[in-house]
Formats: structure tokens, C-alpha cells, sequence
């Protein structure tokens, strides 16, 4: 009798374990390049997991920081389960956040009550727009999605930058920020006197829309069947063309809810740097979060949690503050790593024994 | 104004388009390595910056220790760290066998986070860029009047275009190297089956990819910057992964797409100085408009390699 | 006669487990040198299994294995072309693109520049040798199964291979090239060398060996001179059971008319080439057309045309009185139409789940203005699996099936559908005998009930076997369309390669 690897599924309770493996691997790995700037590695941890959590102000930053991470991660996680590579999700921010913009410079005479859904209606339309010309060329030109998505996202910030430098500049400072979005559409906020706002309810509505149409409607059953295998969808019957149209179209405004959001609940004004790369955060988060709506969720809560306590490490142990990216890219990679364990199973065996249902394979 | 279609305005577009297209023609050389063993690097751009920072640290440091050389010790430490990242990749892609899209992100998100924390962690937070003199510009017929200034190069440009082309094609097309390496890019069970070793032939692309890349990277730092910024590859890789899809996988076809993008990226800067009432950054956005214009004219019904993004698995 | 005393390779006690599955169970083998070995057993004995471990594609758990007495470790298909060993395998390990010179050099030279005019000479000199006619320019995907798979046998030759491992090699081949293979094979006996030729084909090992060794579920059932022996002993032997055919009683004889009628349909291959040429076909209800032909003649595009995957650019369709001509496949099933694939493993999705499966084609049958009745799709599930017999659960991964019940899966969410018309492609390749029985036994029965069916299929046992009609496709046109009764295999492998009835 002896422990073999065999290759079965790894039980339940397993599958739970291997995200918090890839977490204390990942900081184990990392903690060469804590210890080379003179710093303290589990210190470090804490400041990046446990810190944030200590008191209530810090949290509501840290749920702050999380929201536009929810929706770059289901945008991602949404767009890969249909089998869409859709790295576009900055450039769809951004245009997103334009679209925000525009909009919330004009509601300075209109009420909340309208121009509220008009802002996140308008971000949601511009992010779409923006994902539809890669959405074409995939669907009638077979052409990859995942490098023309990639190079409109430059250009999606080249043209912001234009704009910032042109018709937007604040004509009093002469800085690259458009002028100040009307009060009308300025996002509510959930906790008096915080940054915590409306955006916050806005991205778990969607998850939980997502995970309703992934689950429960046919639409989600297809978009999934396209994702896992497209030629035996399209033997299904299944319109693979107009699905996989559809499912890049919503990632794409659902990317563009995350920029609005970023416009209307937190800066009030367009700038250059509305968005530090969520977009490309969302990947990490929808892959931590194996493209399932409540692990991206999580993901995107906990590296909400990494980058609140990045500030706070930088500040405190004077580690740079880009740690918190090598973090995040390495759990990444760590994680991928780890998610083929799912795939095996140790068990107690005896040697040459006879197999469950005896059924050869050739 | 100088005149768009004067001769020394072609001459300087012209000397411009080759050393723009420099680190583009070394990068998507080797992703057409990479790509044709059947395997998808988009940690192309990661590796790219990572070689910008590690070539001009390297170099940086070695000037500041007095070592004469300073410049070379910068660029094989960069084409040592895109070793190692192709290595990285290939773990992950060949032996792992995870999803190919992912991995390489992840190696570009990890390349990028790893050179802005090394730069500050080695640097600091400084007012002024930290700078080295860097590769000089190579004038073989200096004192001739156009030839002399379209050649007017750096020594990494004239490697690229005299050099790396043609041995590419040569390693792809003339060797056994190149057949096997063809060969487990369409079919690798054939390759199994003929007692070659496929992990072993994919491994040594990534690294020779990787390497590549790297250099493509530390051209712009060592050469023509002297200096290493944050903006530094801007997209260039994922301009390079669709070069090599619109070269259909071919080195020369390759190097000439590397030429297109170079030009236009030449000219929408020669263009911005001459009085167009428009903002820059759209000039900017040109190069990347025109690939994608590229690839939507040229890539209908294009092949892939037969096994690509296939992890090979004896089964 | 082969030397009783000196085997070239003895395999000892082999055991191989893939997850849940023992593939081989304590197997013996041993190979004389001269002699043409049979290894006998259905689809899942094991055959192919303990062969790649001979090759090195595989290691084995426990058991070792000699070659000329020799206790050798064979970790890759490297050591095995070492020791002398060739494999030529069902699923061709040749690259397409290239030529046959880069397919037979490949692996044989390190030199870095490659000389392609040597290597051409050195090629036509060992195809020579063997009288095998080949052109060693010719690029694979031009040339056809049957050359195809030459070049396969003269890559091992080029590689000196003195044990030639032949897995299921007639499985593609027509009547006259499978005489062809078998006398190169007794060339190759005369000059020494040794062959193992795994088949689950009784009359071919009968025809061609000098022994065999008969697997059955991973273990050696027997092993015996081919001269004394007979196919019914053999079969027993494989399957436990002397193996009875299916039996087809004559049509009720009810009304026919035509269910599926394909008119003058031409249509283009995925190179822009022509694959059907002006094909007219008529299968009526109540009857079975079986389409024989070698791979690659059109039958491929046949079934993409009638799943609505490929459009038909001349020509029409009908099922009944409804053109469908380049209809969706979703109009295509409402008229009455089921499918089953060629390659029943690549088209159902083995990620999502049996359930899932079984109703993916029928979504708008199993949701409400887009919502899915989960409760109902569970409960069809459960029903399917009970009424066809299905090893599985409804959550179990359809990946996670056997080949025959996932073929059993494919089939009943067509057949629970109620199709009018059925188009069946290479349904039991693969398959085990039980499995394979079954499902004949199901078309035969859609047939009692009316249903029209079009069985497209390789494997010309199973046309005779099952079909009421017989048409033979040769590069995208129909050169016969007959009654099967009376019909010889002679005559369709003539057919079958292009040769017109005198």
C-alpha cells in the first residue's frame, strides 16, 4: 500500500484550499524582494492583508478601491467565458469614463433622478462602442481579438489625452483635467462623509446579473459553450457569431460602467490617470477568481486589499510601492500554477490494484 | 517648412524609419521563433520592458563602478533576464501546459511590476532621469550625401537588418534546427514519434525569443535614449504579436512589417512639427491605427501553425 | 517458420493504470524475428496501449521488457528507434505541410545545414529498396490515406527499424490496398524482420499472421498459432462470447417515400477546392443508405452540408417537401432532422455536463423567454439515462465518459427528438463490441419505425451489415447507388477507389 498521484479530480474541500496555497506561496516568493530593501517580509503581510482591515475608515477605502476592481473582473471574467479574449478593458474604461464625463458637464440643470442612469447609460454605451470594432473583425475577419483589443487601448488613451490637453483643459489651472462633472451627477455616497459610493452597489448589481445570466438563462449556457468548445457549439446549432458579438459588446460596457463609475464616484473630472490599470487588474482578478462571479468577487476584494496596504507599506517601510504589483502578477502566475492541482487527486492505493469500474481505455 | 517630399526629408524619414524599426525587428523575430514551435508569448512587451530596465541598471551601475564596456555588460545582462523570462514562459506554457493568453500576461504584468520596483528601489524618487552616454551612431559613409545619412545607424540597427534577418530565414528555412522547430509547431506527435525532444525544442525558443526581445528592449534604453522611463515600450510589443501575424510567421515578411510600423511612427513625428492644427497624441495613435488597418487588410483566412496554442502532451 | 527459441522482444508482466483505468494487466508478449504477430482484441483491450509502451510513448507501472534477450529501458520513442523499432500509427504522425523527404529526415540529422537534393536521393534509394512507390516531394496533405501511410512504414524502414509496430493499418485502406500492405508486410517477413499487427479484424489476422496473442479488458486472453485456430475460437477469445452480427429483418414494407433528398449539390472544401460534385442522393423512409468511401472523398462535407455547417453553392436540399438549402441547423432539426458527428468526442462539450449535453442542441425547448426550467432539463436527463442505458449521472463531465457512453449520450438526444431523418457518421469508430452492437441495434430499430437514415462510414463491414442500399462516394461524386443485397466487397472496393464498373 502507498500514496499515489493519481489523475482524478481532487476533492471539494481541496478546491477551496488552493487559492489561500497560492496566497502564502505567493508572499513566500516574494518576500526575497521585501528582504532586499532592508524590510521586515512579515510585517510587510500584515500591512498588506491584515492592516486594512483594522479599523472601519481603512476597510471603506479598501471596498472604495475594490469597486471599479469588481467590474474590470467581471468584465474580463464575463468576456473570457464566452471564449473572448477581451484585454481591451482599459481602453473601454476610458471611454467609459469620456462618455461620464461629456454627460455630467451637461446635467448641470438636469436632476439626479435622470442623471444618474444617463451617466452610467452613456459609460456603458461608450465602453460597448469601443469593444465593437475588435468584435467585428474577430466575427467577419477571424482576426484575434486579443492584439486589437491591446492597441486600442493606447489609442483610447492617446485620444483622452487629447482631449485633456485640448477642449477639456481646466481653463484656470492649465492642467490636463477636464472641468468639474455637475452635482446632479455625482455619484451618491453610501457612508456620510466617505469615499464610498454608489459605484459600489452599481458593480455588485452587475456580478449578480452576471451570475444570473451565466447560470440561469439560455443565453448563459450558450455564451459557455462557445467558450469551453466552438466548433461543437456550432454543431449545436448554437449562432456562435452573434454570441460571441454580444458577449464582447457587454464585457466591453460593463468596462466602461467601471470608468464611469471611477468619473462620477471619485475624481468628478476626467484625467489622465483615471485609471492606474484596472483593466489589466482585472485579468489577475478574473483568473484568481477562475471566471466564477463570487471568486471574482473575492479577488477583487482582496486585491482591493493588496492595494490599500501597498500605500501603507511603501509609507511605513519604505518598500516601493510598486511591490504591490510584482505581488499581484506573481499570485497570478502562482495561481495558474496552482489550479492544475485541481486536476489530481493523492490516493491510498495498493499496488496494481483493480480500478473502481473496470472499464479499460485504449 | 521644409518640403514633405524634399530629398533630405525622405533621407532623415528614411534613416528614422530604420532605427525606430529596430527594436521591433528584433522582437518580432522572436516571437516568430516562438510562435512557430506553436506557442503564443504575449509576455513579449514584459520582456521588452524588462530588458529596457535591466540593460540601462546594468549599464548604469557598471559606468558608475568605472568598467570600461559599460554599455555591452548593460545589454547581455538584459539578453541573460529575457533568457530567463523565456524560460519562465516555457515553464508555465510547456511544461505546465496552462493557458497561453493568461501566462503571458501575467509575465508581462510580472516584467513591468519587477522594473518599476527595481528602478525605484535602485534609484530612488530623483528629480532628474538617471542617465548614461549612450550607443554611438555608427556613419560608415559619413560625408555622402543621402546614403550617408540613411546609414547613419547604430550598430544594433545594422545587426538587425544585416545580420538577424537573413540568419533567421537561414535557421528556419536551411537547417535541421529550423525543420524541427517547423515541424513541432504543426504536428508534434510527429516529432515525439521521431525521437525528438518537443519540450526540450520549445524550451530553446522561448529562451531564444526571449533573449530577442529583450534586446529589442534595450535598444530604445542603451541606444536611443540613454535612459529608461516608464513609457519607454508603449505598446510596442502587442504591435509586434500583430507584425508577425500580418508577416504570416515569416522573419523577412516580419522585418518589413517592423519597416511599416517604423515609418509611420517616423513620419507622424516629422508630421507634428510641421504646423497640422492637431494634438499630438492623435499623431501618436496613428502607428497603432495603422497596424491594426494592417492586420484587418492582410490576415483574412491566414494559417496558423498547426499546433499553436496547443500545449503538447503525450496522450 | 519462426524460430521458436530466439525472441527479438519479449514484453513481462506489463501493467499500465491511467487514473481509475488498468489499460494493461500483467501482459505478456513476445515476438519472434521473421514472423507477422497479431495482437487481437476490440476497441479498449489494451492493444494499442502496451505497443506505445514498446515505443516508449508510454511507461509502463510494473514489468520489463528484453530485446534479443537484452533487458532494455525504453523512456522514448528515441530508445525504441534505437533498439529497431518502428511504429506506424493509427493517426498518422506526419506533418502536412511538408514534403515526404522533411517527414523522413525529420529527427535523423543534426547537421545545421539541411541538404534537401541528398536527402531526396537517400529517400527514393530506401523506398527503392523496399518496393514501396513513393515521390519524395510530394507534399502529405496531397497525397491519400493509402500513401500516406506508406510514408509512415518507410519512415520506420528509413530509421532501420527491424520491428515494425502496425496499429489497426487496414482500418483506412480499401479491399486492394490492403493487399497491397499485406504483401509488402510478407516482403518484410521474407527479409527477417519482425511485425506486430494489431487488429480487431478476424479475417485479416487469419489471412496474414503467423500468431496471435489475443487481449481482452487489459489482459492476455490466449495465445495461439494462427494455423490452429479459426475466427470463431478467436472471437470467443476476445470477446468472451463467439460474437453474433446484427440481424436485419426485411422492411415491414410500408409506403416509402423520400425523406432526405440532396439535388446536383456541389459545394467547395475549406481550401477552395471542389468536394461534392453535383451529388444527388435519395434516402427513404424506412430505409438505411449506407455511403461508403475512403476518407477524404467528400463524405466529411456531406455531413457538414446536411448539419448546416457548410453552405451548399449549387444544388438543393430536401427533407420531405421542405427546402433546406443552406437552412440554419436550428430549421434544419425543426424539419426533422438528427445528427450524429463524426468525431463524437470533439463536437459534445467536456467541460459542461451530461445534462447540459442532452439539451444544448433544444435549448428554446427547455427555457421560458430565456430562462432556464433546470428542474425540467434534469428530470429529460434522468429519463435519457434510464431508457438508453447510460453509465453516468446527470452532473457527471461529459469528458469524464467512456466512448461508448458518451457515444450513447449523442445518440439519445438525437433519437429522443424523434427524428424523421437521421445523418450518421462513423458512429461506432472506436468503439468496443458491446457498444458498437448497440448502437447498429438502435439505428436498425429507428429504421423499423420509419425514419430515414443515412449511415456514412469507412468502415465497409458495418455498410453491409446495416445497410438496405449502397452508395459508394469517390472524390465528391456518387459512382454507385444500388441495393445492398448481392453487393461484394470486391466490387465496392473497386468503387471505393475510383475504379468504374467495367
Amino acid at each position: 500500500m502507498r500514496w499515489q498521484i493519481e489523475r482524478l479530480p481532487a476533492p471539494v474541500w481541496f478546491r477551496a484550499v488552493i487559492p489561500v496555497l497560492s496566497i502564502v506561496v505567493t508572499f513566500v516568493l516574494t518576500s526575497g524582494f521585501v528582504l532586499a530593501v532592508g524590510a521586515n517580509p512579515i510585517e510587510a503581510a500584515y500591512y498588506f492583508l491584515l492592516d486594512p482591515l483594522a479599523n472601519p475608515v481603512r476597510l471603506i477605502e479598501v471596498l472604495v478601491k475594490t469597486t471599479p476592481l469588481l467590474l474590470t473582473g467581471i468584465a474580463v471574467a464575463f468576456a473570457f467565458s464566452g471564449g473572448y479574449w477581451n484585454i481591451g478593458v482599459e481602453g473601454q474604461l476610458y471611454m467609459g469614463a469620456t462618455a461620464a464625463t461629456a454627460i455630467g458637464l451637461q446635467m448641470h440643470d438636469t436632476p439626479a433622478w435622470l442623471a444618474l442612469p444617463l451617466i452610467i447609460v452613456g459609460g456603458f454605451l461608450a465602453g460597448m462602442a469601443w469593444a465593437l470594432v475588435p468584435a467585428l473583425m474577430k466575427v467577419k475577419l477571424k482576426i484575434d481579438e486579443v492584439v486589437t483589443t491591446l492597441l486600442l487601448n493606447y489609442v483610447a488613451i492617446f485620444i483622452v489625452s487629447a482631449i485633456l490637453n485640448g477642449p477639456w483643459r481646466d481653463p484656470i489651472s492649465q492642467w490636463p483635467q477636464s472641468p468639474e462633472i455637475a452635482a446632479t451627477a455625482i455619484f451618491p455616497r453610501l457612508i456620510p462623509r466617505s469615499r464610498l459610493h454608489l459605484g459600489f452597489i452599481l458593480a455588485i448589481v452587475i456580478i449578480a446579473l452576471v451570475w444570473f445570466v451565466l447560470n440561469r438563462t439560455a443565453f448563459g449556457m450558450k455564451m459557455k459553450a462557445v467558450g469551453y468548445n466552438l466548433e461543437a457549439a456550432r454543431f449545436s446549432g448554437i449562432r456562435v457569431d452573434r454570441t460571441m458579438l454580444l458577449v464582447a459588446l457587454t464585457s466591453g460596457g460593463i468596462a466602461g460602467l467601471a470608468g464611469a463609475s471611477e468619473v462620477a464616484g471619485i475624481h468628478f473630472h476626467l484625467i489622465d490617470a483615471i485609471s492606474p490599470g484596472y483593466g489589466y487588474t482585472g485579468i489577475i482578478i478574473a483568473t484568481l477568481g477562475a471566471l466564477n462571479p463570487i471568486g471574482v468577487s473575492l479577488a477583487a476584494f482582496f486585491i482591493g486589499l493588496i492595494d490599500t496596504g501597498s500605500q501603507t507599506v511603501s509609507r511605513v517601510l519604505g518598500v516601493p510601492a510598486y511591490l504591490g504589483d510584482v505581488l499581484q502578477a506573481s499570485l497570478l502566475l502562482v495561481t495558474l500554477a496552482m489550479l492544475l492541482l485541481q486536476g489530481y487527486r493523492l490516493t491510498w492505493r495498493q499496488r496494481g490494484q483493480a480500478p473502481q469500474d473496470g472499464r479499460p481505455v485504449e | 517648412m521644409e518640403s514633405i517630399l524634399s530629398v533630405t526629408f525622405l533621407a532623415g524619414l528614411i534613416a528614422a524609419t530604420l532605427r525606430v524599426a529596430t527594436p521591433l525587428v528584433f522582437a518580432s523575430i522572436g516571437e516568430v521563433f516562438t510562435e512557430r514551435s506553436g506557442i503564443l508569448n504575449l509576455g513579449i512587451e514584459g520582456i521588452m520592458f524588462l530588458g529596457a530596465f535591466i540593460g540601462f541598471t546594468a549599464a548604469y551601475l557598471a559606468n558608475e563602478a568605472g568598467l570600461g564596456g559599460y554599455l555591452w555588460i548593460g545589454l547581455l545582462s538584459a539578453i541573460l533576464a529575457g533568457i530567463l523570462m523565456g524560460l519562465l514562459m516555457g515553464f508555465f506554457s510547456v511544461s505546465l501546459g496552462v493557458n497561453q493568453h493568461v501566462a503571458g500576461l501575467g509575465i508581462t504584468l510580472l516584467c513591468t511590476g519587477l522594473s518599476l520596483f527595481g528602478f525605484r528601489m535602485v534609484f530612488g524618487e530623483r528629480a532628474v532621469l538617471p542617465s548614461v552616454d549612450p550607443f554611438p551612431l555608427l556613419s560608415p559613409l559619413n560625408g555622402m550625401p543621402i546614403l550617408g545619412d540613411i546609414l547613419s545607424q547604430y550598430l544594433l540597427t545594422f545587426i538587425a537588418f544585416l545580420i538577424v534577418v537573413p540568419l533567421s530565414w537561414w535557421l528556419l528555412n536551411r537547417t535541421a534546427f529550423g525543420l524541427n522547430l517547423r515541424s513541432v509547431g504543426e504536428n508534434p506527435e510527429a516529432v515525439d514519434a521521431a525521437g525528438l525532444n518537443v519540450f526540450r525544442i520549445r524550451y530553446f525558443v522561448l529562451a531564444l525569443g526571449g533573449a530577442l526581445m529583450a534586446i529589442g528592449g534595450a535598444f530604445l534604453s542603451l541606444a536611443q535614449l540613454g535612459a529608461f522611463t516608464p513609457g519607454i515600450i508603449a505598446g510596442r510589443g502587442w504591435v509586434c504579436i500583430a507584425l508577425v501575424i500580418f508577416a504570416r510567421w515569416h522573419p523577412v515578411r516580419a522585418a518589413l512589417g517592423a519597416l511599416l510600423f517604423g515609418g509611420v511612427f517616423a513620419l507622424q513625428l516629422r508630421l507634428q512639427t510641421m504646423g497640422f492644427d492637431l494634438p499630438f497624441e492623435l499623431f501618436l495613435a496613428l502607428p497603432y491605427l495603422v497596424t491594426i488597418a494592417a492586420l484587418a487588410l492582410a490576415s483574412r483566412q491566414v494559417s496558423y501553425p498547426g499546433a499553436y496554442l496547443k500545449p503538447y502532451r503525450r496522450e | 517458420m519462426s524460430n521458436d527459441t530466439n525472441p527479438v522482444v519479449t514484453m513481462r508482466a506489463i501493467s499500465k493504470r491511467f487514473g481509475a483505468v488498468l489499460a494493461n494487466d500483467r501482459v505478456d508478449f513476445s515476438l519472434q524475428a521473421g514472423e507477422i504477430h497479431a495482437l487481437l482484441g476490440e476497441n479498449g483491450a489494451g492493444k494499442t496501449t502496451l505497443m506505445r509502451i514498446l515505443y516508449g510513448l508510454y511507461q509502463a507501472d510494473e514489468g520489463e521488457i528484453q530485446v534479443h534477450g537484452r533487458p532494455v529501458t525504453i523512456n522514448s520513442p528515441k530508445s525504441a528507434i534505437h533498439l529497431g523499432i518502428g511504429m506506424v500509427s493509427q493517426h498518422f504522425a506526419l506533418v502536412s505541410p511538408h514534403t515526404v523527404t522533411e517527414n523522413l529526415i525529420l529527427g535523423t540529422t543534426s547537421r545545421l545545414p539541411l541538404d534537401l537534393e541528398q536527402a531526396h536521393a537517400e529517400v527514393s534509394a530506401v523506398a527503392d529498396e523496399f518496393s514501396i512507390s513513393i515521390d519524395p516531394r510530394a507534399i502529405i496533405r496531397d497525397l491519400s490515406v493509402g500513401q500516406r501511410q506508406r510514408v509512415e512504414i518507410l519512415k520506420a524502414l528509413h530509421r532501420k527499424a527491424r520491428v515494425l509496430v502496425m496499429d489497426e493499418p487496414t482500418a483506412v485502406l480499401i479491399p486492394q490496398e490492403v493487399e497491397q500492405l499485406f504483401s509488402s508486410l510478407r516482403n518484410f517477413k521474407d527479409k527477417g524482420f519482425s511485425v506486430v499487427f494489431i487488429s480487431h479484424k478476424l479475417n485479416e489476422v487469419m489471412e496474414i499472421t503467423d500468431r496471435v496473442t489475443v487481449l481482452r479488458g487489459g489482459r492476455v486472453a490466449g495465445v495461439v498459432s494462427t494455423k490452429d485456430t479459426n475466427p470463431t475460437e478467436l472471437a470467443r477469445m476476445m470477446v468472451g462470447r463467439p460474437t453474433f452480427g446484427v440481424t436485419r429483418k426485411v422492411g415491414a414494407g410500408q409506403e416509402q417515400i423520400p425523406a432526405l433528398v440532396l439535388e446536383q449539390v456541389t459545394t467547395l472544401d475549406n481550401k477552395g477546392l471542389p468536394a461534392l460534385k453535383e451529388v444527388s442522393l435519395v434516402v427513404r423512409t424506412g430505409e438505411i443508405v449506407g455511403l461508403a468511401g475512403v476518407s477524404g472523398n467528400g463524405q466529411t462535407e456531406i455531413a457538414e452540408i446536411l448539419a448546416g455547417l457548410r453552405p451548399v453553392t449549387q444544388g438543393r436540399l430536401r427533407i420531405f417537401d421542405r427546402d433546406v438549402t443552406n437552412a440554419h441547423p436550428q430549421a434544419m432539426m425543426a424539419a426533422g432532422l438528427g445528427r450524429i458527428p463524426e468525431d463524437s468526442r470533439a463536437n459534445i462539450i467536456g467541460q459542461m455536463t451530461v445534462a447540459e449535453n442532452m439539451v444544448v442542441e433544444r435549448l428554446d425547448q427547455f427555457s421560458r423567454r430565456g430562462y432556464l426550467e433546470r428542474k425540467a432539463i434534469r428530470r429529460y436527463a434522468e429519463a435519457l439515462i434510464t431508457e438508453y442505458q447510460i453509465k453516468a449521472s446527470p452532473d457527471d463531465r461529459m469528458r469524464t465518459l467512456s466512448g461508448g457512453n458518451l457515444q450513447k449520450v449523442v445518440l439519445a438526444r438525437v433519437l429522443a427528438q424523434k427524428p424523421k431523418v437521421l445523418v450518421v457518421a462513423q458512429p461506432t469508430r472506436g468503439l468496443d463490441v458491446a457498444a458498437t452492437e448497440y448502437i447498429r441495434n438502435k439505428l436498425l430499430e429507428q429504421r423499423a419505425e420509419g425514419a430515414a437514415i443515412l449511415l456514412i462510414s469507412e468502415d465497409l463491414d458495418e455498410i453491409m451489415q446495416v445497410s438496405d442500399r449502397i452508395a459508394v462516394i469517390y472524390e465528391g461524386q456518387i459512382l454507385a447507388d444500388r441495393a445492398a443485397a448481392g453487393a461484394t466487397p470486391e466490387e465496392l472496393g473497386l468503387l471505393m477507389a475510383g475504379v468504374h464498373p467495367g
